[in-house]
């Protein structure tokens, strides 16, 4: 069924604020993305030693104290980061605003695991005492910590909850705060994802122990979707905050839009605990357009999911050429080949990367591809070199998670 | 240890707890909560680390000594002047 379309009914982006390995806000970030520029780099990490990730730089103390970080996770200090900068870059004058009427929806692939893995390691020097276990613990772990704590640094008394959807959290957790403006559950909604996964040893572990942790002598050239050589995930933290507002709020106070959220979809595979459907991403894709009302000729570019690994990119190409084939118009580009995988914030930071081509009309490069896999020919990469093009006006993002969940988010250009 | 390298721990402790505060006109007669953002979550950490870095438990029951800096010292110097 489509969106509606009244201002009231059209929500759009009118701030971003993110964290990313290789920009602490959307034009670092976006500038990094247009020549090519990684954010990858090799990490010391317990039981694992040396492993390749991508890692954030910007000032955890620029909106949060001391103590905050100290009682708090990474994944709420990214949170708090991107959810301050997403507030300043939208100009709203928080003074004015009604706090009750702000929600926060940030996209998470897991939490806890972080926090639960340095406990265990702090007991162990006390052989394991029980005693010594930290009473900080409960609510660090608590699903809703990263939102949580962004309404305690914020003074945030609407709705807060993190949206589980692995690798697909970020466009869900979009999904979600849309949503709920329409519901006319909030007014304000700051949505997005976080990622702490590079703090986990486990996330690591459990990557290398599948065959699907990726390695090469150059961190940089490490993370190659789509590439014959490509060997599997980076792993990067992360994090993407958009505000959100509906159209006719925006238009009132002459906010600088981004771009309209005009269609998305999710559904799942049920189909296998990591090898993905083809067919169930393919229905994605057709459900995100039937909303927005558009057909596959009227997407400009498709930001894949594309992690790197060996199985999961050639199901994403059977899928795109599925439902794009016929229309090779659209260029096809992927934004983990420079950051890694960050994932719950993935989908939102990747969207965020792209959303800039509405006014400067540049799609961004995917890196690392040296040699196309044939099972990945998808016509119409944009690769090593950005591209520019003479319309955009359509962007489709994917974004697909273990469990099989799949969503996708579209963005249309808004034009006065 | 001596009470006064005993005052020092102790503060150097709640320095970490409280690391945005200046510590250095902290009263050692009025309760500590009265003067820096302490909550009670907070006063844990100071238990939790009198316990990792030196050994010693304080009951329950015990917390109420530890209201001020001064009673802190008093409390500790019989069970840290060995260390």
């Amino acid at each position: 069924m489509m969106l509606e379309q009244h201002d009231e009914t059209r929500i759009v982006v009118t701030g971003v604020g993110l964290a990313a390995p290789n920009g602490n806000n959307l034009a670092e970030f976006r500038q990094s993305l247009l020549v090519g520029r990684s954010g990858i780099e090799r990490i010391d990490i317990r039981y694992m030693g040396e492993v390749l990730a991508g890692i954030c730089h910007f000032d955890p103390l620029k909106y949060q104290k001391k103590k905050e970080l100290r009682r708090g996770t990474r994944a709420g200090s990214i949170g708090v980061y991107c959810a301050r900068e997403a507030m300043i870059d939208s100009k709203l004058d928080s003074a004015c605003l009604d706090k009750s009427r702000m929600g926060v929806y940030l996209g998470i692939t897991e939490h806890g695991t972080v926090e639960t893995e340095n406990e265990i390691y702090e007991i162990k020097q006390f052989d394991y005492d029980v005693k010594y276990w930290s009473h900080h613990h409960n609510p660090r772990v608590v699903a809703n910590n990263p939102a949580g704590e962004v309404t305690l640094n914020m003074g945030i008394t609407g709705p807060h909850y993190t949206l589980g959807g692995a690798c697909a959290g970020g466009n869900i957790a979009l999904i979600q705060g849309l949503q709920m403006l329409l519901l006319d559950e909030v007014d304000l909604a700051l949505a997005g994802g976080v990622s702490e996964s590079s703090s986990s040893f486990g996330i690591f572990a459990g990557f290398r122990s599948e065959g699907a942790l990726a390695s090469h002598p150059d961190p940089e050239k490490a993370c190659r979707p789509f590439d014959r050589d490509r060997n599997g995930v980076v792993v990067a933290e992360g994090g993407c905050v958009f505000v959100l507002e509906r159209l006719r709020d925006a238009l009132e106070r002459g906010a600088n839009i981004y771009g309209e959220i005009v269609g998305y979809a999710i559904n799942s595979d049920a189909l296998d605990f990591i090898f993905p459907s083809a067919e169930r991403q393919v229905e994605c894709m057709r459900l995100s357009m039937g909303k927005a009302g558009i057909s596959p000729e009227d997407i400009d570019i498709i930001n894949t999911h594309g992690t790197g690994t060996i199985e999961g990119d050639p199901v994403e190409c059977q899928a795109i050429a599925a439902v794009f084939g016929e229309y090779p118009h659209a260029c096809i580009n992927n934004t983990k080949s420079l950051i890694g995988h960050a994932m719950g914030a993935a989908g939102a930071l990747e969207l965020a990367g792209n959303l800039p081509s509405f006014r400067d009309y540049l799609v961004h490069p995917t890196i690392n591809l040296d040699n196309l896999d044939p099972k990945c020919n998808l016509s119409n990469l944009v690769i090593n070199e950005p591209r520019k093009i003479d319309k955009v006006d359509y962007i489709l993002n994917n974004s697909f998670g273990m469990l099989g969940i799949n969503s996708v988010v579209i963005a249309k250009r808004f034009a006065t | 240890m001596t009470k006064q390298q005993i005052r020092d721990r102790v503060l150097e402790i709640i320095a970490q707890i409280v690391p945005d505060e200046d510590l250095s006109n902290l009263r050692g007669d009025i309760p500590i909560r009265e003067q820096v953002e302490l909550d009670s979550m907070d006063f844990l950490d100071i238990i939790m680390e009198l316990r990792k870095r030196y050994g010693i438990e304080v009951p329950e029951d015990d917390y109420i000594q530890l209201a001020t800096l001064d009673g802190s010292v008093a409390y500790l110097e019989p069970r840290m002047r060995d260390l």
